[in-house]
């Protein structure tokens, strides 16, 4: 076995995750700010009021700051594909190649074609004409958010490909099924949903603040019940979105689940936990140590075997159970099997490795029907073929703590941002809401809580599926390039460096033109 | 048409407020992208390393095996 640089599985790890989280803080804005400055052209366009041409254009200027500054940082991701990843980037082939390569495609012609229209074409080109660019637009950019997410939600949840001995990849035998799989669909209504919570809490928030100035009071309670209108709308969706992820990641990962709610020993009709702290004593799956110093469920029973499973009384696994094997979990046919331990798809994935070593040999003296039968066990091992990587139990568990919390603090906003939008709606709809200070503070500093709340549930997603890069199939140390770390340490500083001074930047400019306020040309 | 299209264009760059300054940051951080950390930083790793596809295949599965 080839021993890698100790430090460089960490590194790559950390690089990628600085990249993508540091490209997150820009797209949300982008989906959510998209849809309301739209929404806001679509009653200018129906109603003629200027008012609403005004704050369409201030939110459109904001929108463009937050665009111009992301724009293309996730192209980075790309690069480190290349670089930092070239197993992974080989193994996955065209299945992870076609969607990127469509949603550059989208990228490029729908988003670079009407967003010039979008800024250049006030007052230039028809009302409709406008309209309908600033929506495409939109509909551009959250396409192309459709493309990367069905590719990330291949990587959770492998579906449509086979894996080709001679090529040593994988390859697209149902595009539908990939791009149409459950998890691709939940991904990307729950992660666009999250970006329009980001974008109405914007919204109130900066209307907020010029009410607690005293400045562009009509203006900013037209934009406020814009904004919490389509942010109740869309926290809602969203809450209902996050129960259908909890069901497929109790299908498909049920060992993130389990990290989610710092669940070791599983049980029927489980609850959800409402606060908790870890135990920091608790050092093995399979000690009898409580992981909790103190936990409160939250008071419906067994609500967790319902999000699970859609049963109150079902049996939800735990770490142990998961390692162990043993309890009944549903075939692809819906029929009943005890599901395999740690320790017997290890098994499974060595048969593969194996078989893959014995293929590569057999092929070499043109020995075709021996490398049909490895191929045979190949093929019949391939869904553990990633177990053959981890040597011990303990490498198939994600780092509980940070899931744990990171998935408590989501829901926890969640709840606030639904009740937050409800209370500002109710006093918009009241007319009082010019006089709570309180209230548009609250806004005001809730703004960088929906970016919190957007990058602990990446975390919840992205820590809590690790040791995986594709599930089951090939974990992060097989997936990794063999390539010094000191390279990727320059490159982590680099990217630090660079995305730092574009925040810093956007930040700037986007405060500057806050300040100006919407009746400043923009 | 044409002319029109690039009236269109040459308008909207020349009456940008915040927009030239976004466009500056647009080019640095592009040229940063790609002239600088494409070019020297992040070389396609099997693409600097083999010729052929075949190539990369034998290679990945050999890491594929022993790692």
């Amino acid at each position: 076995m080839e021993l890698l640089d100790a430090s460089l599985l960490g590194w790559s790890r950390a690089q990628f995750a600085l990249t993508a989280m540091y490209h997150w803080l820009f797209v949300p804005l982008t989906l959510g700010l998209g849809v309301i400055m739209s929404i806001m052209e679509t009653l200018y366009y129906r109603t003629g009021n200027e008012e609403w041409k005004k704050a369409t254009k201030f939110w459109m200027t904001l929108f463009g700051v937050n665009f111009a500054i992301g724009v293309a940082t996730g192209i980075i991701l790309e690069f480190e594909f290349g670089t930092n990843w070239s197993n992974y980037s080989w193994f996955v082939g065209d299945i992870f190649g076609a969607p990127l390569a469509i949603e550059g495609i989208m990228a490029f012609f729908m988003e670079a074609t009407f967003i010039s229209i979008m800024f250049f074409g006030w007052n230039k080109v028809g009302k409709g004409f406008h309209l309908a660019s600033t929506w495409l637009t939109v509909i551009g950019a959250t396409l192309s958010a459709l493309w990367i997410l069905v590719a990330n939600a291949w990587m959770q949840y492998p579906v449509g490909m086979e894996f080709n001995p001679d090529m040593s990849r994988n390859e697209m035998i149902d595009f539908w099924s990939i791009l149409f799989s459950p998890v691709a669909m939940n991904k990307f209504s729950h992660t666009v949903l999250s970006g329009w919570v980001q974008g109405a809490l914007f919204v109130i928030g900066i209307s907020g603040w010029f009410l607690i100035k005293k400045r562009n009071i009509q203006f900013s309670l037209k934009s406020m019940k814009v904004g919490a209108v389509f942010g109740l709308i869309a926290i809602v969706l969203l809450i209902y979105t996050g129960d259908g992820s909890a069901f497929h990641v109790s299908q498909k990962q049920p060992m993130k689940l389990a990290a989610m709610e710092g669940l070791y020993k599983g049980k029927e009709k489980a609850n959800i936990i409402a606060v908790g702290m870890l135990n920091g004593d608790k050092k093995a799956y399979n000690d009898s140590i409580d992981p909790f110093i103190f936990k409160i469920d939250v008071p419906i029973p067994g609500l967790l075997s319902f999000l699970g499973y859609r049963d109150i009384n079902a049996f939800v696994p735990g770490i142990q159970d998961i390692i162990d094997g043993g309890y009944m979990v549903k075939d692809a046919s819906g029929n009943g099997k005890p599901a395999l331990s740690f320790v017997e798809k290890q098994t499974s994935g060595m048969k593969a490795k194996d078989a893959l070593a014995g293929y590569q040999q057999a092929m070499a003296v043109k020995d075709t029907a021996t490398a049909e039968v490895h191929k045979a066990v190949l093929k019949d091992n391939y869904s553990n073929f990633g177990y053959a990587y981890l040597e011990k139990p303990e490498d198939l568990i994600p780092n509980v703590p940070m899931v744990f919390y990171s998935f408590h603090i989501m829901v926890g906003l969640g709840m606030f941002f639904l009740l937050l939008f409800a209370v500002v709606l109710f006093f918009v709809y009241k007319k009082k809401i010019e006089n709570m200070k309180w209230l548009n503070w609250v806004a005001v500093w809730s703004i960088p809580l929906g970016y919190v709340a957007g990058q602990v549930g990446w975390i919840v997603a992205e820590v809590g599926r690790q040791p995986w890069a594709i599930q089951d199939v090939l974990p992060v140390q097989a997936a990794v390039s063999d390539i010094s770390s000191g390279s990727v340490i320059i490159t982590f500083s680099l990217f630090a460096v660079l995305f730092t001074a574009l925040l810093v930047a956007e930040l700037r400019i986007m405060f500057k033109q806050i300040k100006k306020g919407p009746e400043a040309e923009h | 048409m044409f002319k029109k299209l690039y009236l269109f264009y040459r308008d909207g760059f020349k009456n940008m407020t915040v927009g030239k300054t976004l466009w500056l940051i647009i080019i640095i951080k592009l040229f940063i992208m790609f002239a600088i950390l494409k070019a020297f930083f992040f070389p396609n790793y099997l693409n600097t390393h083999f010729d052929s596809d075949e190539s990369k295949a034998d290679f990945v599965r050999q890491e594929l095996i022993n790692r």
